[in-house]
């Protein structure tokens, strides 16, 4: 059930994806181009030696493909990022941090950072995996990372946040 | 001591450091207390980037996704649109029976409250003294379904006091007291979890006067609740947690 194998993941790749660029619609444009191109890229994938992880696999698509799409038109997300000042979102003490203040300074990392942090954070892959499919050697991966946490710690205030409520 | 490098320390935090190595670098923390904190603030973005996005995970897959598929499926086309429909019923079914996850952040409330009821208590602050502890922890672990331990609290001064089974919303909840030379009393409060396992970085809450720190370890939450100061409250819920995960 090769195409029950891809089902799978679609919930993930989703995940990722809206992580990713933000907007619901962008993000499901972008899962379904994903999904176009594993369809048409299978059979490259079945030749791989078994053991080797589909959703790794899809990930590397979807960066491909996000790469590629970035590239032709710019996303929203882009524009977004221009938005966003960057200053910290903390306004006053003892006020809590929501989640929102969180994905806002999400969007303030670079497209790069991003991916990076969502990739181990969020989907947990492992940093070898994140350098396989990002492309990027494994160095490039830690200073990433490194970046892109400091960045939304100082963004954050650097304190202990507490969310208030699940944001859709 | 060895100094750890900046990628040691990402790497303790998502979890992918052998033993030898996580000893290292706890040794490297305790006593810098910087990179501690910026650690937490880490582990907490960790935490909030999977609470903000995880709900998605539960949301019905659009149609559109489902129906795509290689040219050489176009013939299966009829039979795929009804699987997939099945599929979509599936998840939406799914969506209305599982709960979006939320963070623990009741839990906390959760604690403090039960701290503030049981820990002023004169005569009856626990239900089986530590004189029975064997039978405390035997009992509660049988009613939480696992395996117990009540944390050895005493190089810190904290001796146990008892415990007791509370009711919370996810059932029955353990409840286990103690209290120091001058009569402070912690309390730790240890609930099973909705959802998939999960971990969470340690978590600070100041509920009134209540100090909490909390995490979820798996199915469990647990929260350690006192009126003491934040750095004090966090060197025991360290030594909590690190005998709780040997």
């Amino acid at each position: 059930m090769d195409r029950r194998l891809i089902i799978e993941h679609i919930p993930r790749l989703r995940r990722y994806a809206r992580a990713l660029v933000g907007d619901r619609y962008v993000a499901d444009d972008l899962v379904q181009d994903t999904l176009e191109r594993a369809w048409n890229k299978f059979y490259l994938w079945r030749r791989r030696r078994p053991g080797s992880d589909l959703r790794a696999w899809l990930f590397t698509i979807m960066h491909n493909v996000f790469v590629n799409q970035a590239r032709r038109r710019r996303y929203e997300i882009e524009q977004a990022m221009e938005e966003v000042p960057a200053v910290s979102v903390r306004a006053t003490q003892g006020e809590q941090l929501e989640l929102q203040d969180v994905d806002r300074v999400l969007r303030s990392l670079s497209p790069e950072q991003r991916e990076v942090v969502l990739l181990v954070a969020v989907e947990q892959l492992t940093y070898e995996e994140v350098s396989g499919a990002l492309d990027i050697p494994i160095g490039t991966v830690m200073s990433r990372l490194s970046r892109a946490r400091e960045r939304m710690r100082q963004l954050l205030g650097g304190q202990t946040v507490m969310p208030l409520k699940v944001v859709k | 001591m060895k100094p750890v490098t900046e990628a040691d320390l990402h790497t303790y935090i998502d979890g992918a450091l052998s033993e030898g190595a996580r000893a290292e670098v706890e040794a490297w923390l305790a006593s810098h207390p910087e990179d501690a904190e910026r650690l937490r603030a880490y582990a907490e973005q960790n935490a909030l980037l999977r609470s903000l996005y995880n709900p998605v995970l539960d949301e019905p897959v659009p149609a559109a996704l489902l129906a795509v598929r290689p040219h050489a499926w176009r013939r299966y086309a009829a039979a795929a649109a009804i699987f997939a429909l099945g599929i979509g019923l599936g998840w939406i079914v799914r969506g209305m029976f599982i709960t979006t996850q939320m963070p623990p952040v009741s839990l906390a409330r959760l604690a403090a409250t039960a701290h503030g009821v049981y820990s002023p208590e004169v005569r009856h602050p626990v239900e089986v003294t530590a004189n029975e502890e064997e039978h405390l922890v035997a009992w509660l672990s049988k009613r939480l379904g696992t395996t117990l331990k009540a944390p050895k609290l005493a190089p810190l001064g904290y001796e146990l006091v008892g415990g007791r089974l509370l009711s919370g919303p996810q059932g029955p909840v353990a409840h286990f007291m103690y209290q120091d030379a001058r009569g402070l009393r912690l309390t730790l409060y240890v609930s099973r979890q909705k959802g998939e396992p999960r971990d969470t970085a340690f978590r600070f809450s100041q509920e009134d006067r209540v100090s909490v720190f909390y995490w979820v370890d798996g199915n469990f939450g647990y929260a350690l609740s006192g009126e003491i100061k934040r750095e004090q409250l966090l060197n025991v819920a360290d030594v909590v947690y690190k005998q709780l995960n040997p």
